[in-house]
């Protein structure tokens, strides 16, 4: 876990002191809108469509259980009662007022958190691997670099007014669960000849325009990488465009000038910057990985988790979907879906957070993760420990056995909430997992990835859902478009569009008549959506989504 | 499609909740869509939402939005502005709390 150094806490303290009073003068009428709108989206503060919204930073997605319980307090003291956690491994305050929010931040700040870079023009808080630290598959924790370069961003003086936002993720294995390839950067850890480097990936996105990332550098060793990251940054910066937002972003500016031109450009800068990160910036890494020592490991026997296993099929369910395999072979990785079926993605209840923290305090070495699947993670609990976090989870409704299955949809908050939406998505993701639900199909049906948003900004990263659904405004009407055969992981791939999009009332049937049809022609139980999609394309999707069309070319 | 007339209404959130609020025919902001002031002329609406983008004391984002009237209650014409006067539709949050609250 991070460590806040007395200037960090004095920094954001100093942070928090100055919006306090920026929102008095706003309060007072001493600020426009015009003017305190810049102050209030640098700490995290939008305005919704029924309220302001609080973007909280969870670095990397970790946290301890006294953070997650003061995120517990926020929600209960000054929100509804309840948080969502985000496709970014934020969390979000949906319902705050703007005269509490001063009191949020410094309550956040309490246990080193905030809001900063949460929005605007800037670095946005670092993503990486839920499972780091933990899985079985990584090369190296990515979290020390991650926060490095959280370091290295926040307030980055160069780096507070860019042509738009620019988000960085990491991981440590080749098993992409960051979805590194739609980023800014992606970073992955690689090992080459025995020393650690980092493959670097640029030019990723989602958005209007989805693309999926190129491969800038195989190698970077760690000792140059924030020279590196910042002579990328320093390059889009410059020629970045500022005269359209949809074609800021850095994926357009490799797009127009090419992977070869940027690469030369970046390496230019490099030998200009290289030298200003050599001692410092490690002698700071060495202290950071210092704080991410794996956990005191215990060892004990299993055979009481393995005799429990066999005799409670509703816990072995649980364990066969919602834990994977640790580095440790004692110990698992626990996903708690925030998934329940009806209930919105990503959603705890002030309640269900304070279980979270008080079962990760007892039981799980005190870590945390959130998932950018808007899932909760226990990256180390000791098998012999399963069953009692089972039990207690199950008692706070958050023992939903369905991670990777249909109803653990990512879904971005839409036009519920979110000021820039142009349909709803919550209503679509509770659909579809009651329905599933409902027909006792979803363990047939197996791993898929359903992805949510509701507008082309791509929040619910649909372009690389198996199934992705967008939300558009077609004449005043919600209308939902599908595209199918997307992918997340270090296969990355944009999905296709299947053709006209769905009525608010016409989407749940759409989706059912694609499973449907994967079921028909899948080989076996073992072949999954993706693998059946890849096999058999488009063409038996479409003819199942739209018959008519099919008869009308038939007649032609 | 039988078409309805459309009318305006002012709209804006307030400043310190964040609340969907209206302009009233008496120059005071409201919560209720159905208190609002209704414009049959858009050019009375533009002249009136002028004067109230310069409240910035109260309001934030002051526009105009269309509605219609359907038997005799202001109705929002976008689904957008029908979310804004109701709340969200996963909980009984926003208006539609307030309203049950009353």
């Amino acid at each position: 876990m991070y460590k806040y150094s007395d200037f960090d806490s004095d920094f954001v303290r100093e942070r928090n002191t100055q919006f306090r009073a920026q929102v008095a003068r706003r309060i007072s009428g001493a600020l426009s809108e015009d003017e305190f709108k810049p102050l209030r989206l640098m700490n995290g503060v939008y305005l919704q469509l029924h309220a302001y919204m609080l973007r909280v930073a969870i670095p990397y997605g970790t946290l301890n259980s006294a953070q997650m319980t003061t995120l517990a307090h926020i929600a209960e003291r000054w929100d509804k009662g309840y948080g969502h956690f985000t496709t970014r491994q934020n969390i979000q305050f949906n319902w705050p007022s703007l005269s509490d929010i001063p009191d949020i931040l410094d309550a956040l700040a309490s246990v080193d958190m905030h809001a900063i870079q949460t929005s605007g023009n800037t670095i946005r808080n670092v993503t990486a691997d839920h499972f780091a630290g933990a899985a079985a598959d990584e090369v190296a924790d990515p979290r020390p670099y991650a926060e490095w370069i959280r370091q290295w961003s926040t307030d980055h003086p160069e780096f507070q007014f860019l042509p738009r936002k620019f988000k960085i993720a990491v991981t440590g294995s080749d098993n992409d669960r960051a979805v590194i390839r739609a980023h800014d950067i992606g970073l992955q850890l690689v090992e080459q000849a025995g020393k650690l480097g980092m493959r670097v990936i640029i030019g990723g996105g989602l958005g209007r325009t989805p693309m999926i990332g190129k491969v800038l550098e195989d190698f970077v060793p760690l000792s140059d990488l924030l020279a590196y990251l910042e002579s990328v940054v320093s390059v889009w910066n410059l020629i970045g465009r500022r005269d359209n937002k949809y074609k800021a972003r850095i994926k357009i500016t490799v797009h127009e000038h090419g992977l070869d031109d940027i690469r030369a450009r970046v390496a230019e800068r490099f030998d200009q910057l290289r030298g200003q990160y050599q001692d410092a910036a490690l002698q700071l890494l060495d202290q950071i990985k210092s704080h991410f020592a794996p956990p005191p490991y215990r060892s004990g026997s299993v055979t009481g988790f393995d005799r429990d296993y066999r005799a409670n099929p509703v816990f072995q369910s649980w364990i066969d979907t919602n834990t994977v395999a640790h580095k440790n072979p004692e110990y698992a990785i626990v996903t708690i879906s925030l998934k329940a079926h009806g209930q919105t993605p990503g959603d705890a209840t002030a309640q269900q957070m304070r279980v979270i923290a008080d079962v990760a305090k007892t039981l799980a070495h005190d870590e945390i993760r959130i998932s950018h699947e808007q899932n909760v993670i226990l990256p180390h609990v000791h098998k012999s420990d399963l069953f009692a976090l089972w039990s207690a989870l199950k008692s706070a409704g958050l023992a939903t056995a369905n991670i990777g299955l249909i109803s653990d949809i990512i879904a971005c908050p839409g036009m519920d909430y979110c000021a820039l939406a142009t349909a709803r998505s919550i209503p679509v993701a509770q659909q579809i997992a009651q329905r599933f639900d409902a027909l006792e199909l979803e363990r047939d049906i197996g791993p898929i990835k359903v992805k949510i948003s509701g507008c082309i900004n791509a929040c619910g990263h649909h372009h690389v859902g198996h199934i992705g659904i967008l939300g558009l405004d077609r004449a005043g009407v919600e209308n939902y478009q599908i595209t199918l055969g997307g992918d997340a992981t270090e296969t990355a791939r944009v999905g296709d569009r299947t053709g006209p999009g769905f009525s608010a009332d016409a989407i749940l049937p759409a989706i059912e008549r694609i499973i449907d049809t994967y079921l028909a022609l899948r080989i076996d139980r073992d072949e999954p959506f993706i693998t059946t999609y890849r096999r058999v394309g488009l063409a038996p999707f479409q003819a199942a989504l739209y018959p008519q069309e099919r008869g009308a070319h038939a007649a032609e | 499609m039988s078409r309805k007339p459309i009318f305006k209404v002012i709209t804006a959130n307030h400043l310190t909740l964040g609340d969907v609020i209206y302009l009233d025919p008496w120059g005071a902001w409201v919560r209720d869509l159905q208190s609002a002031q209704v414009f049959d002329s858009p050019e009375r609406a533009q002249s009136r939402l002028e004067a109230a983008q310069n409240q910035t004391d109260v309001a934030v984002g002051v526009y105009l939005a269309d509605v219609h009237f359907i038997d005799g209650a202001i109705q929002p014409a976008h689904f957008r502005e029908a979310f804004r006067a109701t709340g969200p539709s996963n909980y009984d949050h926003g208006k539609q709390q307030q309203a049950n609250h009353v």
